[in-house]
């Protein structure tokens, strides 16, 4: 016992792989020593350094550009002169104070939160189904990505096509069943829901995929033990299939959620927010502000945008939350 | 540890200089690009108009007059405002601004007046250039103006028994519209996107009421509104107005189903392709609507060299004068010699020249950059009413109030 540490401390080897020859001794070879250590402190920022670099100039920048743009009162003259008062929280209550802000926060709870349970629900029957290996479900399970694959421009306006008062194919068939036909997109009841049938079509796929390899992790042994204990496919799903899944359900939901809340080419090729109000969600509201109306109203438009970025990490936090206390119970 | 912190600390600091010292390069090469040299630069919206269209080789030739070289920039988005604003340090010579927009720029700052840059306006007609006049002053010049007419199908109305003759004010042009729809035909197509578009189709119905821009809520602009209101709701108008842009407008009325539709001079040949006709939007109790002017204007940026404007007034000069821009991009020409030469050229252009003569920019009555504010509200309102959110009065009364919260 003695005899190792012993050994041990006689080769304690510094980080260039040079042999000190005890800790007592330490003074003479110390100049040396601290070189190669900064050095070597040196060698890893230099390989942090990009990253750094990256995050600043591309994430932590525009946050605090966005952040400083909503305490300021910017016009367009502020890019000429650069002078932009200082407002404190003079946006945020405009936006607030504004007969959008609760339409649209409505707006982007339906949105969000109508969107994840359909994709997640109907992402997850499919994966369930396609998990049951028959002839064709590779295939199948294929085309079923192609939503994933389009742009989301030539999704959204083949939807807006179809869902076209006029001339809409799916107007089109309710007439031929002897329903009358629906004004999907222009009337203030059924924008919301084309928008999000649209969004709920293109997120489905990315549920399947992740679901589905989810299932793949679940080991056979469990539902061979189910099978042999007489327990039928629904009980198999809600007591094994379920639970197991929930790690990947959760990262999935939090994605999902994140993708949706921002989600705007969708909604504003498909309604422009409209009419009205009645489909504008935050992202679409902070797109008006600054770039939709005839004046741009910079400043609002940041505030919009960080209540959004708000409300994505509440989201967050929620979630975290809730992961915590299922790992307890 | 205690080396080791110094060393964190040490490359920290040099990525920290490393970053800022990237960022002032950054701003530095901008900044620096005008210079006494023969290069223009044009802010041009059409990139999609390669070398060898006529809008290109007029742009060329203008170049070779001056003896100086044109650079053609289409901007990094396509919207001139977004655009020009973030480039603020390094402007383009001359740019090319959607009519309603210069007020904007101009309000910004970003703009030369004519006392500036010494161009001389006096010959182009003055509908026309008011949209680029601000108290008096001028921002730009237009390269030429297209407006909003009332296009019909001949066939459809013949087998209704419409004689467009006697379609003279709103109530007749309803009574012809409810014929149509009883032959088993469609009324009349239009735009009522909640978008700019919107706004500049609504507005020959609201000025042919009477109503004023400034008064969104008045008896006059509510007759207007509840004229397209109840079209929609007789079933004389479709529901997809409320999302149509006037291209898809003009895509249903090339269906040949529809007996009108209200679109631009830029369709006018598809329109005689087709064998369609136009009349002018009538007024409320008769007469001729206003319609909105459309069309860029030719605006001179500032510049920190002013030595500069001198060549690029004489680009706008050569880009304005006669019919050369203007047809090769599809307007009327801004002048009356313009105007001449290209009815010579081709005489069914008279129609679509008499209704430029009528027509009135979105940003006249001095409205200047209020007509952003008060055109959000206003297409806001159409939206409304014609979807049934609101009624024609409950819709306008409320823009009418958010207009005037926000101009305060």
């Amino acid at each position: 016992m003695t005899a190792t540490q012993t050994t041990s401390r006689v080769a304690v080897r510094d980080d260039a792989g040079e042999v000190a020859p005890s800790i007592g001794a330490i003074s003479p070879a110390r100049p040396l020593r601290s070189r190669r250590r900064l050095r070597a402190q040196l060698t890893a920022w230099a390989f942090i350094a990009p990253v750094v670099v990256y995050l600043v100039v591309f994430y932590a920048y525009p946050l605090y550009r966005n952040l400083d743009l909503s305490f300021r009162d910017y016009t367009l003259r502020s890019f000429i002169d650069g002078t932009a008062p200082f407002v404190w929280f003079d946006n945020y209550v405009e936006v607030i104070q504004s007969s959008t802000f609760t339409p649209a926060l409505i707006n982007t709870a339906v949105f969000t939160l109508v969107s994840i349970v359909f994709q997640f629900a109907i992402g997850l029957a499919l994966a369930v189904f396609f998990f049951k290996r028959f002839p064709l479900a590779a295939t199948l399970r294929a085309l079923f990505l192609v939503p994933w694959l389009l742009p989301l421009l030539v999704s959204a306006s083949i939807w807006a096509w179809m869902l076209n008062s006029e001339s809409g194919i799916v107007n089109a068939g309710l007439e031929a069943v002897g329903l009358t036909q629906v004004n999907w997109l222009t009337s203030p009841q059924w924008a919301m829901v084309s928008v999000l049938i649209a969004n709920i079509w293109i997120g489905i796929p990315f549920n399947l995929v992740i679901l589905y390899s989810g299932l793949q992790n679940i080991p056979g042994e469990v539902y061979e033990a189910a099978a042999l204990d007489g327990a039928s496919s629904w009980q198999t799903f809600w007591r094994i299939t379920f639970p197991l899944l929930r790690p990947v359900s959760a990262i999935t939901i939090l994605l999902g959620l994140v993708y949706t809340l921002k989600v705007f080419d969708i909604i504003w090729i498909m309604t422009r927010g409209g009419p009205g109000n009645s489909s504008t969600t935050f992202a679409i509201w902070s797109y008006r502000l600054g770039f939709g109306g005839g004046s741009p109203e910079l400043s609002p438009a940041a505030a919009v945008g960080n209540l959004l970025i708000v409300l994505a990490f509440v989201f967050g936090l929620i979630y975290i939350r809730t992961q915590r206390r299922l790992e307890r119970a | 540890m205690a080396i080791q912190h110094r060393a964190r600390v040490f490359g920290a600091a040099i990525i920290t200089v490393g970053v800022a010292a990237a960022a002032l390069t950054g701003c530095s090469t901008s900044g620096e690009s005008s210079s006494a040299s023969t290069e223009f630069t044009l802010w041009d919206p059409y990139p999609d108009r390669d070398a060898e269209s006529t809008w290109a080789k007029a742009i060329d030739a203008c170049a070779a007059d001056l003896d100086i070289t044109i650079e053609r920039n289409a901007g990094n988005t396509g919207d001139t405002v977004k655009d020009l604003t973030t480039a603020a340090g390094n402007l383009p010579d001359v740019a090319m601004v959607d009519n309603p927009k210069v007020s904007t720029l101009a309000d910004a700052g970003l703009l030369t007046t004519t006392d500036d840059n010494g161009f001389d306006v006096s010959n182009i007609e003055a509908n026309i250039l008011s949209a680029g006049e601000i108290d008096g002053k001028v921002y730009g010049v237009p390269v030429g103006a297209n407006t909003l007419g009332l296009y019909y199908n001949p066939t459809v109305l013949e087998a209704a028994g419409v004689d467009i003759a006697s379609v003279t004010d709103y109530a007749s042009l309803t009574a012809a519209l409810e014929k149509v729809v009883a032959s088993g035909k469609k009324g009349i197509t239009f735009s009522a996107v909640g978008t700019e578009e919107g706004s500049f189709q609504f507005l020959p119905w609201f000025w042919g009421a009477g109503a004023d821009l400034t008064e969104l809520d008045s008896a006059q602009a509510e007759s207007a509104l509840q004229l397209w209101t109840d079209w929609l709701n007789n079933g004389l108008a479709p529901n997809s107005v409320i999302s149509n842009t006037q291209g898809t407008s003009w895509d249903e009325f090339m269906t040949g189903e529809y007996a009108f539709a209200e679109n631009g001079s830029w369709f006018k040949s598809a329109a005689d392709e087709a064998g369609y006709l136009s009349v002018q939007i009538p007024g409320i109790d008769g007469g001729v609507a206003p319609a909105p002017t459309g069309g860029e204007f030719i605006t001179i940026p500032v510049q920190k060299d002013t030595s500069r404007y001198e060549t690029s007034a004489a680009i706008v000069e050569c880009l304005s004068s006669g019919d050369t821009g203007a047809t090769a991009l599809g307007y009327v020409a801004p002048t009356a010699d313009g105007q001449a030469a290209q009815l010579a050229a081709d005489s069914s252009l008279e129609f679509w020249i008499g209704a430029v003569g009528d027509a009135k920019p979105r940003t006249a009555d001095n409205l200047g950059i209020s007509y952003g504010v008060i055109s959000e509200q206003l297409y806001t309102a159409v939206q409304n009413a014609l979807s049934g959110a609101a009624s024609p009065a409950d819709a306008l009364a409320e823009a009418q109030a958010a207009a005037a919260d926000k101009l305060k």
